[in-house]
C-alpha cells in the first residue's frame, strides 16, 4: 500500500528539500547520500518501517536523460500499517561507498553483498563484505550495463583443475 | 573471556578439535545445488557457512534482454516449485509498470493457478520435509496430489513443469471447462488426502522430536532478517500480502491466515499443512464464481495478443497482431520505476522493474524469498546437531534455482 499522506509530510518536515514523487501507488523518497544514514535510522525509528523488503540497484549508464549513474533503491515496509516506501540513493563513480544498513536491518547483509557483487557498490561498515554469488576471483561487475549478456573472456580467469588436483 | 578478546594461540587451540563437514554442492538433502560449510564440535553445528551462486544463471541480466512476455519462461525456472505464481508475480509487476488493468475473469484466473501453485509447493516442501526426517510414506502421499495438480497444469497450458501461463494483459488462453472439471474433483479429493498425511506424522513421535524446539526463529528477528510467508508466519508475524495489499481477487474470498507462535521447524511445517486447506478454500470458492467475459484486456489496448480469429477477420485484430509482433513495436512503456510484489507460496515475491520506453525492462530485479530466507540458515542452525540441518533446510523450503537466479 502506498505511504499515508500524514507519513509523507511528517517525512518532508523533517527532511526539507528531499524530493517525493509517486508513481503508480509507489511513493518514493529520493535522498542524497551524505543524508543516507540519518534517514533510514528516522525512518527506522519512528517512522517504524520495520521490514526492509529488498536493497537492489540500476545502472542508468545507457538510461535516456540520466544524470547519476547508479540508483541504489531500497524498499521498505511497516508490518503495522503495510505502507511501503522506496528509497533511493543516487551515487556516481568514482564515490562509490554507502553506509551500510546492517545495523539497523540483519537482513540487508546478505542483499548488500549481492549488490555490491553485481554493481560494486562499496558498503562502508558491512560485516562480511563478500561476493556472494559470482567466485571470490571474478573481477567484473556482472550487472553494469557495460558488462555483455555473450561474449567470450571470463575462463581464462579461472584455473584449470586436472582430475588429480580437484 | 569473548571471542573477540582471545589471541590466535588461544583461537585455535579452543578450536583444534573442531572439524570441518562440507555439506553439498551434490547432496541428496539439499535438494538443489547448494553448498554449507559446517563447523562442527563432535555432532553439535557450532557454525554453518552457507556457500551460493553454484546455480547462479544470471537471469536478471537476462531479463534486461528478453521482452515482458519472452521473460515469463525465465521467471518458471526460479522457484521450479510454483512456477505458475512466478508467472502470476511477473506478470503483475508488468502489469502495474504499463498502467494496464487486466479483466476480472483474468484475476481470478491467475488467483486460481496462484494457489494451486501455493498447495503444490507446500506439498513439496512438506512432503521433502518428511522425507528428510524419515516419514517416506507421508512424502509419497504428497507426491501423488502433486502429480495430479501437474495433470490440472498440463490441461490447462499444455505444459506440467514450466508452465509460462501468463501473458501481459490476460493469460496464454482462457481456462476451459475440463479444467474446472479438474479442480473440481481435486477440490473434492484432496482433503482426505490431507487428513491422511496430517495423520501420519502430526503426532508421530520421530517426526515431532525431530521438528519442535528444533530452528528457533523469534517474531522480531525474523522481521529483522526480512523474513515473509510461511517462515515468518510460523514465527508469530501476521503479514500476507493477500490480506494486507489485497491484489488479484483476493480480496472477495473469506480465509485465514495461519499463524504459529513457535517458530520453529514444527511450526513452519504446521502453518503450511494450514495454508493448504485456506488455498483449498479459496480456489473452492473462485472456481464455482469464475466472471464471463474475456480473459484478456481488449483488442484496442494492444498489449495482449488477439486470438487467431480476431487476427484473420478484424482490421483491428490484424493490427494489433502486427504492432506486439513487430521487433520495433510493442507496448509503450513509461520510463519509470516499479515494484509489485504477491504473496508466493515461500513469501514476497516481487519484481523491480525499471522501463525505460523499449520492449524490454532496463532492469529486472527478482525479490527472491529463498535468497532472504537463506541468510537466516546460519543463526537457526547454531547449536543443534548435524541432523538437524536437512530439517532445517527443508523447514525453510530453499529452491537454489530462485536462490541464485
Amino acid at each position: 500500500m502506498p505511504a499515508k499522506p500524514e507519513t509523507i509530510a511528517a517525512l518532508q518536515a523533517k527532511f526539507a528539500g528531499f524530493s517525493v514523487s509517486e508513481f503508480r501507488g509507489d511513493t518514493r523518497f529520493a535522498v542524497p547520500k551524505d543524508s543516507l544514514l540519518t534517514v533510514m535510522q528516522h525512518l527506522k525509528s519512528d517512522g517504524k518501517f520495520d521490514l526492509l523488503v529488498d536493497v537492489t540497484c540500476v545502472d542508468y549508464l545507457n538510461y535516456r536523460d540520466a544524470r547519476d549513474r547508479f540508483g541504489l533503491v531500497y524498499l521498505l515496509a511497516n508490518t503495522i500499517t503495510n505502507e511501503r516506501l522506496t528509497v533511493r540513493c543516487f551515487l556516481n563513480e568514482p564515490d562509490l561507498t554507502v553506509p551500510s544498513m546492517v545495523p539497523l536491518w540483519g537482513g540487508s547483509n546478505w542483499l548488500e553483498r549481492e549488490v555490491y557483487d553485481m554493481f560494486g557498490i562499496i558498503f562502508d561498515g558491512h560485516p562480511d563484505l563478500r561476493r556472494i554469488l559470482m567466485p571470490d576471483e571474478f573481477a567484473a561487475f556482472p550487472l553494469r550495463k557495460d558488462y555483455p549478456l555473450q561474449g567470450r573472456g571470463e575462463r581464462h580467469n579461472f584455473p584449470v583443475l586436472k582430475r588429480n588436483q580437484a | 573471556m569473548p571471542a573477540a578478546e582471545a589471541t590466535l594461540e588461544q583461537r585455535s587451540q579452543e578450536q583444534d578439535y573442531l572439524w570441518t563437514l562440507n555439506f553439498g554442492p551434490q547432496h541428496p538433502a539439499t535438494h538443489t545445488t547448494l553448498r554449507l560449510v559446517l563447523k562442527l564440535d563432535g555432532e553439535r553445528v557450532v557454525d554453518a557457512i552457507p556457500d551460493i551462486g553454484y546455480l547462479h544463471s544470471g537471469f536478471e541480466k537476462i531479463g534486461e534482454h528478453l521482452d515482458y512476455n519472452q521473460y515469463v519462461t525465465v521467471t518458471d525456472r526460479m522457484n521450479y516449485i510454483s512456477p505458475l505464481a512466478n508467472n502470476v508475480a511477473w506478470h503483475g509487476a508488468v502489469e502495474k509498470l504499463l498502467g494496464i488493468e487486466i479483466t476480472p475473469r483474468c484475476k481470478y484466473i491467475r488467483t486460481i493457478i496462484a494457489e494451486l501453485a501455493r498447495i503444490s509447493d507446500h506439498l513439496l516442501s512438506t512432503g521433502a520435509m518428511g522425507l528428510d526426517t524419515g516419514a517416506f510414506t507421508f512424502f509419497l502421499y504428497a507426491f501423488y496430489q502433486r502429480e495430479r495438480l501437474y495433470d490440472i497444469f498440463e490441461t490447462l497450458c499444455g505444459a506440467r513443469f514450466t508452465n509460462s501461463y501468463t501473458r501481459v494483459g490476460g493469460v496464454m488462453h482462457d481456462i476451459t471447462s475440463l479444467v474446472v472439471q479438474k479442480i473440481r474433483t481435486f477440490v473434492k479429493t484432496f482433503p482426505e488426502t490431507l487428513n491422511d498425511m496430517e495423520k501420519l506424522v502430526n503426532r508421530n513421535r520421530i517426526f515431532v522430536d525431530r521438528m519442535k524446539g528444533v530452528g528457533l526463529l523469534s517474531k522480531e528477528e525474523a522481521t529483522n532478517m526480512s523474513a515473509t510467508g510461511p517462515v515468518a508466519r510460523a514465527s508469530g508475524v501476521t503479514r500476507d500480502l493477500r490480506k494486507d495489499e489485497p491484489y488479484l481477487a483476493y480480496a472477495d474470498f473469506d480465509f485465514n491466515i495461519c499463524c504459529a507462535k513457535a517458530g520453529d521447524c514444527f511450526a513452519r511445517y504446521y502453518v503450511r499443512m494450514a495454508e493448504m486447506r485456506e488455498s483449498l478454500r479459496i480456489v473452492a470458492a473462485a472456481i464455482e464464481n469464475i466472471p464471463s467475459g474475456p480473459a484478456n484486456v481488449g483488442v484496442d489496448e494492444r498489449t495482449a495478443l488477439p486470438s487467431k480469429q480476431q487476427v484473420y477477420q478484424t482490421i483491428e485484430g490484424t493490427i494489433t497482431h502486427f504492432e506486439l509482433v513487430m521487433q520495433n513495436r510493442g507496448f509503450t512503456v513509461p520510463s519509470e520505476e516499479t515494484y509489485a510484489a504477491i504473496e508466493a507460496p515461500n513469501g514476497e515475491l516481487g519484481f523491480y522493474l525499471a522501463g525505460d520506453g523499449s520492449n524490454v525492462a532496463y532492469r529486472a530485479r527478482c525479490r527472491a524469498p529463498s535468497f532472504i530466507h537463506f541468510a537466516l540458515f546460519p543463526q537457526l542452525i547454531r547449536g543443534h546437531t548435524l541432523s538437524d540441518v536437512v530439517a532445517v533446510l527443508g523447514s525453510l523450503n530453499i529452491i537454489a534455482a530462485e536462490l541464485d537466479r
